[in-house]
């Protein structure tokens, strides 16, 4: 199996006259010889370590590793639900329907606790319950030909319904078995905090990254988000990969469920309203273009600890208002696109 | 028969009548309308009051829409818009004068206006796709409607505002009657000029029609223009029902559901053809069944699970492979006779 990323379209293309800002930026990357379909990934990694650059000059105990531990500690459900979105969006669809999903298969994992089922049944059952709502969205969007936005929202309507059918009220988990697994936590070097959440999270990442780089189902991901028709005429299974994409998707906002779960120990169904948001705008700000066909996993996992640090920035300043991070989080959405635009007109 | 059935809009006219028969069946009176201290009364006039934000938001959706984009900011319009307005009749001297209430309409709208016109910068001139260039909007327009009324739930008395909610005009509600003339003012500006055929060959194919000498960017520029507009005027209607300023709830999912009536009505959101009439349609859908979920007894957090049937049969209907099968066994009956003549 060779150990490269798919080949993206037009990278020896020859340079037209490109926007000026993208030249520079190009000229930079080849003298530093990073590959071109990095650039984006670069960029995140730079509002990263600038925005905890800032934190660290402004607050004392920011760069701690304290910080840094709660930072995946309280985004772990985020992060599996970024992996999932990444997988969508790289084959050029959207899925609107995981922050339903999540409160669906954490309200699910409460209630079924609650009525006194084991543990070790509830957790892959609530998982399989992300399966199944994202295999019935493939299908709708492949077989049935149904725009993956319409799909996905018929998705998000019909999981947040049955959430409130299943609990009009919070439920809280006590199950002692899964508290006992949500409380588990080891110390990393002494001092790296890391919870069962952080560590499923980041397996998710891991699987993630190899089922998208070393194998043939990752890189028909690839070629379908490139072009559709020519990864049809090329022979890759298609219809079936497009399927599949949504049951990763769903799985990881099942997945995603059963972690908020765990960090919430309850069930409630508003939980996650507008998290496919977050989501998206984590994928996007990790440098995974909306067309698709480009972009990293790893990118989606840097994307989603810009928003948290964001997040932790504005707790940190204290006086700022929780208003602040949307505003932050909208005119960061706003730079990054702007940069892509730049890079893939430079590109065409 | 055969024409009637094939009709674009027949499945979501047979869904809206099902909605209203069941309706009957639960409530004999249901269809009544009374008049009550010199206002219409009974449900029809509340789900033509109550449609009326939805049929604006889903108005400019369709024109977004049939320009093959989509605007995922209304929902944050309508919260500004608002928080704006409220907040502006507020903080003046005399809230309940009608030359205040004019001036914070008139300044709702003008930024609403201005936050379309955003949107169609980043869509026309930078070329960010639509669903990524409404979505900063999205996210961050909340923040700022909550930047405008600091965080609170704003509150205010002024008759004149209640009006554009709640009021009635020769016993018509006010609202209704906006939502009205904008939607035939939008018709007749559409299908009566070369408007409307402009905007869907942008939609059809945005490169040949640029070709053939149609200003796409301006055609894509107005009509995201026009969203934020009647967004805007939406949000002021919706400010007004409740007279609050909820920065957080105000217009939520709205665009989803606005979304949601233009694809019952038949506009696909591939762009091109659209139709008003199937957005109108749409949004009575939508409208009628949020209010019977009301009226059965059903808790309304319930609601979005019958959206959800309502959409996957809808678009299930209008899906290519299942109309082909249903094509192909017409085919056959039709078929069959000359084989046994045979």
């Amino acid at each position: 199996m060779a150990a490269v990323a798919p080949e993206k379209r037009g990278t020896e293309a020859p340079p037209v006259a490109g926007p000026q800002r993208g030249r520079r930026m190009s000229t930079i990357a080849r003298r530093l010889r990073i590959d071109r379909r990095y650039m984006p990934v670069v960029g995140t990694f730079v509002v990263l370590a600038l925005i905890l650059s800032v934190g660290g000059v402004r607050y004392d105990n920011f760069l701690s590793t304290n910080v840094l531990a709660n930072l995946f500690i309280n985004n772990s459900f985020l992060i599996v639900l970024a992996v999932g979105m990444t997988f969508v969006i790289l084959t050029g669809g959207i899925d609107l329907s995981v922050g339903a999903v999540l409160a669906l298969s954490a309200v699910s994992a409460a209630y079924l606790l609650d009525a006194g089922v084991p543990a070790a049944m509830v957790m892959p059952a609530v998982v399989l319950i992300g399966s199944i709502i994202g295999f019935l969205i493939g299908v709708m969007v492949h077989v049935f030909d149904v725009q993956p936005f319409i799909a996905t929202l018929a998705g998000m309507f019909f999981a947040r319904g049955l959430c409130f059918v299943i609990a009009p009220v919070a439920i809280p988990i006590t199950d002692e078995t899964f508290v006992a697994i949500s409380a588990w936590d080891t110390w990393v070097g002494g001092q790296w905090r890391v919870t069962t959440s952080v560590m499923i999270a980041l397996a998710v990442v891991a699987l993630a990254f190899y089922l998208l780089h070393y194998t043939q189902f990752g890189r028909t991901v690839y070629a379908i988000g490139g072009g559709e028709q020519s990864a049809q005429l090329m022979g890759l299974p298609v219809a079936r990969t497009k399927v599949l994409v949504y049951v990763v998707s769903g799985t990881c906002a099942g997945l995603g469920g059963l972690l908020f779960a765990m960090y919430s120990r309850s069930g409630y169904s508003l939980t996650g309203v507008a998290m496919e948001l977050d989501a998206i705008a984590a994928v996007v700000i990790g440098g995974t273009l909306l067309t698709g066909g480009t972009g990293f996993v790893l990118g989606s996992v840097l994307g989603v600890l810009v928003l948290g640090l964001i997040q932790t920035i504005i707790t940190f300043e204290g006086t700022l208002s929780s208003w602040w991070t949307k505003i932050v989080i909208g005119v960061l959405l706003l730079i990054f696109v702007v940069l892509q635009r730049v890079l893939t007109l430079r590109r065409t | 028969m055969r024409e009637i059935t094939r009709h674009a809009l027949f499945w979501p006219v047979v869904a809206l009548v099902a909605l209203l028969a069941a309706n009957t069946i639960y409530r004999p009176d249901f269809l009544g309308v009374t008049i009550l201290n010199g206002h219409l009364f009974g449900a029809p006039v509340d789900i033509l009051r109550n449609a009326a934000p939805l049929m604006l938001v889903a108005l400019g959706m369709t024109l977004v829409i049939a320009t093959r984009g989509i605007d995922l900011s209304v929902g944050a319009v309508v919260a500004i818009a608002g928080a704006l307005s409220l907040s502006f009749i507020a903080t003046s001297p005399n809230p309940g004068s009608v030359s205040t209430v004019l001036l914070a309409i008139a300044i709702a709208l003008g930024v609403s206006l201005v936050l379309g016109v955003w949107n169609g910068f980043l869509v026309s001139v930078v070329g960010i796709q639509p669903i990524i260039a409404t979505l900063i909007l999205m996210t961050a327009g909340r923040g700022i409607a909550m930047l405008i009324t600091e965080g609170q739930i704003t509150t205010v008395t002024s008759p004149a505002f209640k009006t554009l909610g709640s009021g009635f005009w020769l016993g018509v509600p006010v609202a209704t009657l906006v939502a009205g003339s904008v939607f035939v003012l939008v018709a007749l500006l559409v299908r009566r000029t070369a408007l409307g055929m402009l905007v869907e060959s942008v939609g059809i194919n945005p490169a040949a029609s640029r070709l053939a000498g149609v200003k796409a960017r301006t055609i894509v520029w107005t009509v995201f223009a026009l969203s934020g507009l009647f967004s805007g005027l939406a949000g002021l209607i919706l400010a007004s029902n409740v007279m609050a300023a909820d920065a957080n709830n105000a217009g939520l999912f709205i665009e989803l559901d606005a979304i949601l009536a233009v694809v019952i009505g038949g506009t696909s959101l591939q762009g091109g053809k659209f139709s008003l009439s199937g957005t109108f349609v749409g949004v009575l859908i939508i409208t009628t069944l949020t209010l019977t979920v009301t009226i059965v007894g059903i808790s309304p957090l319930v609601t979005p699970l019958f959206k959800a049937l309502v959409v996957i049969a809808v678009t299930l209907l209008q899906s290519p492979r299942i109309r082909e099968s249903f094509a192909a066994r017409a085919r056959r009956r039709a078929a069959r006779p000359e084989e046994v003549s045979v």
